[in-house]
């Protein structure tokens, strides 16, 4: 908790503001004093370098629309006509393009934090749930962003998605089609498909800004969450997110920028589909349908089930399951620290989204050769969907009621400075 | 420093992990399945490549003369010839050129298209004009090529996966034997680095296809090197300078992450 | 003990402002290729000059060429309109300035100001007015009338009545040839 504010405006032209809009006021008491917890690490740098990440988001989105046509018969020529001849426009859409993945990858980074130090839990279950409304924007928005460029995958994949929703057709006949033909503005993807698509892909990041102020705010609440899970005692166990945090994340931000500029400049295409190159040709189907790579752990699982509708139900019920967390996990304990067999099951959670995200690359018929066998990996995909529901629905209640957890520090500002030689308070 | 190094560790093996489940690596036994491409390397390769500008003129007399019969060059304008970074035409020789070609005109003062004969009315190109295609649409390539579309060029080393080393091999990849009991469909070749190892184009380089105004020998190996340097070019133009401010990006980051490790450190020396 | 608070601001600390410049310039350096993508791109560069062949124009007869998105006449004038052009007195002239791109921007509009040979007239075909288009052969003054206010231009392009405030631009321009001139 942040306690009462301490700004003083120091000039005149300060004073006369704070009595009508206090903004400064405000910057000061969320991000120059808030007192933040004082041991946390690398893991929790990714909040502000997210931000970074809409930010470029929106930028290069906002100058690449001054030039993108979102018709169906030059959208693919306004691209490259960007490539080509507007000014700096190949660094413009490289910078979209992978800044989209960068921003995918630091979600990831960023929910798995959370779920390793129990970030989700009691009083943040708010907090949680917004970050779980956040992920499914970045969701669509990145969907209707990649049918932009209308290559041969943003058509395909559009309209592979699009059809999930006549499986409804199963539970009332018609009603599937129908919302098919509401989406599609027409019976299948098309141009009046392209252009509600880029609508909606100017207008969500700006929904997305506005969740993440409320994110922030919910944050702000009862304050971070730290490594060890216990809560902030007193003003020793925290340090002012002025200067202390502003520059570690800028630190740790300039790191991430090398990666985003490594892809940028030198492999801008390394993440991307060569199918996408192919102007979009509703006659011709390219030989495998993938989505980008950050949606790959869900299209594994949507086709780990045979039946369309159940298919579509375990895929949504994937990403809901999400919502669900604060309520599942029933253990005391935050942090994973000192949970051992929490975080053995979190690691195995993590190498099964990795392996999910491989499946759902391969074509849905293939297989690994193993000497004596051939696994299809059609089974293997399913047995990863079942862990990952497992572990949500199975484990983490479970685990909360018989895991002999390990004690837990007295304080967070015991354990650091009973870390550091140093035995001085620290001023 | 060992939270810095785990934190780019993570991120560049998240990078790594991602393009090896992404890049699709096709199993060689699947009937149909293009095999892995030729080994072939190029002067364009690696952070600090750049283009051979002689290989880039000598492929681009290789597109001329043999490809451009069948396929269109749509998305690249005769002026980009003349830029930074590519071919190296002086505007002069980019304006003999564009003029050497013949684009559809405008309608003339009588609201016409065609001439007397019933042929369409051209003009002599400018540079801003960009390389006219073959064929008037894609049904008219389609009868000509036996119901096959010759793809348009202007982006085929990034729309083939493989890339430059795909599209080689591709073209010179015909003259090998199908294994025992593959199908090679009428009117087409054998070819296992395309789709469905069944190929409408024929064989589209020999030795001496081109006479290279340079003098260099005209063999398959090297006119396919240099068509496909030239149709890199023409579909990344931007390249070099992508890699000359690279370089320059990844100085100033290392810079600033320096510093900015050592103001942290400062700022963090008394916390603790 | 107390939370740390924010070191003291009065303590000049060379390597935080060393950092914090660096990390301007890499702001500022970030930002120019977001405006410059705003300046005209190569295709748009690429038309902007173009070549104009004069061989099919008529003695006393005038062409409209589109360059860089405006009108452009040229004129071929007749030998009258030529000595109209040279009588006028440079006081009669409301603007008594060239308006002339091939030459310095002080240039006064005497007829041969106007054109670099006399036969041919290159103006861009914008009233210096409100932009409408003028109309040619028409008007008091033997050249141009435009149909928007009533301005009125002679045989060298220059207003002679009405709300205009300067004579018609003439654009850069210059002659590859005999029978070709290059705009821009």
């Amino acid at each position: 908790m942040s306690g009462p504010s301490t700004y003083t405006p120091q000039t005149g032209f300060a004073r006369w503001l704070d009595t009508r809009l206090p903004i400064m006021r405000f910057v000061h008491d969320t991000a120059t004093t808030f007192p933040t917890p004082r041991n946390l690490n690398v893991w929790y740098t990714f909040g502000g370098i997210l931000m970074f990440c809409l930010a470029v988001q929106i930028l290069s989105g906002i100058v690449l629309a001054m030039h993108y046509v979102p018709n169906a018969d030059l959208a693919f020529t306004s691209v490259d006509n960007i490539m080509r001849d507007v000014n700096y426009g190949w660094m413009l859409r490289y910078m979209h393009a992978n800044g989209a993945s960068m921003f995918f990858l630091a979600v990831y980074i960023h929910m798995f934090r959370g779920l390793y130090y129990g970030s989700y839990k009691a009083p943040r279950e708010v907090l949680w749930i917004l970050g779980v409304i956040i992920y499914l924007l970045m969701m669509a928005t990145a969907f209707f962003g990649y049918v932009l460029p209308w290559g041969q995958m943003s058509f395909w994949g559009a309209t592979v998605i699009t059809n999930l929703f006549t499986s409804l057709d199963q539970i009332i006949p018609g009603v599937g089609t129908g919302i098919a033909h509401w989406l599609w503005g027409g019976f299948a993807v098309g141009d009046p498909t392209l252009n509600r698509f880029f609508s909606l892909h100017y207008l969500l990041p700006f929904v997305i800004a506005g969740v993440v102020g409320l994110h922030i705010w919910a944050l702000h609440v009862p304050g971070n969450n730290n490594p060890l899970g216990i809560d902030v005692k007193g003003p020793q166990d925290t340090v002012s997110f002025h200067p202390y945090y502003t520059v570690k994340d800028a630190f740790y931000l300039s790191l991430f920028v090398i990666v985003f500029a490594v892809l940028v400049f030198y492999a801008p295409d390394f993440v991307g589909n060569p199918d996408n190159y192919t102007p979009a040709n509703p006659l011709v189907t390219p030989p495998h349908i993938v989505p980008e790579w950050y949606l790959l752990p869900f299209y594994a699982m949507l086709r780990a089930i045979p039946q369309k509708l159940l298919g579509v139900l375990v895929l949504f019920g994937a990403i809901l399951t999400l919502a669900f967390i604060p309520w599942l996990d029933t253990s005391k304990v935050r942090s994973s620290r000192f949970r051992p067999l929490m975080k053995q099951a979190f690691w195995v959670l993590v190498l099964d989204a990795i392996l999910l995200g491989y499946l759902g690359s391969k074509e849905p018929q293939a297989v690994w050769h193993l000497g004596v066998a051939d696994v299809p990996l059609l089974w293997v995909a399913r047995i990863a969907t079942l862990y990952y529901f497992a572990f949500f629905w199975v484990i983490m209640p479970v685990l909360g009621w018989i895991e002999k957890t390990k004690p837990l520090p007295d304080s967070i500002a015991k354990s650091v400075l009973g870390k550091s030689s140093a035995t001085a308070p620290a001023e | 420093m060992k939270h810095a190094l785990r934190f780019v560790l993570t991120l560049a093996a998240t990078v790594a992990v991602t393009g090896a489940v992404t890049g699709v690596a096709q199993a060689a036994e699947a009937v149909g399945e293009p095999i892995a491409p030729k080994h072939v390397e190029f002067s364009f390769e690696g952070p600090f490549g750049t283009f051979d500008r002689a290989a880039l003129q000598r492929g681009f007399q290789v597109y001329k003369e043999v490809c451009s019969a069948c396929h269109s060059l749509d998305r690249v304008a005769f002026h980009s010839l003349s830029d930074e970074g590519g071919p190296g035409f002086t505007e002069a020789q980019v304006k003999a050129i564009a003029a050497s070609y013949r684009i559809n005109a405008e309608p003339n003062d009588q609201g016409e298209i065609f001439d007397a004969n019933g042929e369409r009315l051209k003009r002599p190109g400018i540079p801003a004009d960009h390389f006219p295609a073959p064929f008037a649409n894609e049904k008219a390539a389609r009868v000509a090529n036996g119901g096959a579309l010759p793809p348009d060029l202007s982006l085929i080393t990034k729309a083939l996966e493989g890339g430059p080393a795909r599209v080689y091999s591709i073209i010179t990849g015909f003259g090998e034997k199908p294994p025992a009991g593959f199908h090679v469909l009428d009117g087409k070749y054998y070819n296992p680095y395309f789709a469905s190892w069944n190929i409408s184009m024929p064989p589209p380089l020999v030795d001496g296809s081109v006479t290279y105004s340079d003098g260099t020998q005209a063999t398959v190996d090297q006119e396919a090197h240099d068509v496909v340097t030239f149709l890199e070019w023409a579909a990344e133009p931007k390249m070099e300078e992508r890699k000359r401010v690279g370089f320059g990006v990844m100085a100033f980051l290392l810079l600033l992450s320096g510093l900015l490790y050592l103001s942290y450190r400062k700022v963090w020396k008394d916390a603790h | 003990m107390t939370s740390t608070t924010a070191p003291d601001a009065t303590r000049r600390d060379f390597l935080h402002i060393a950092t914090g410049a660096v990390g301007a310039v890499g702001v500022a350096a970030a930002a120019w290729p977001f405006i410059n993508q705003m300046n005209p791109s190569a295709s748009v560069l690429a038309l902007s000059s173009t070549e104009v062949d004069l061989t099919p124009v008529q003695e006393g007869q005038q062409i409209v060429v589109m360059w860089r998105s405006k009108p452009v006449f040229i004129r071929r004038r007749t030998a009258a309109e030529i000595a109209a052009a040279k009588a006028v007195k440079l006081s009669d002239l409301p603007d008594p300035l060239a308006r002339n791109a091939n030459l310095a921007a002080d240039a006064p509009a005497t007829d041969a100001n106007r054109e670099i040979k006399p036969e041919w007239l290159v103006l861009v075909g914008i009233c210096t007015h409100l932009g409408c288009i003028p109309l040619d052969n028409q008007g008091d003054f033997g050249g141009y009338l435009c149909p928007c206010h009533g301005s009125e231009y002679d045989t060298a392009g220059r207003i002679r009545r009405g709300p205009a405030p300067e004579n018609l631009y003439i654009p850069p321009y210059n002659f590859l040839n005999d029978t070709k001139i290059k705009i821009g």
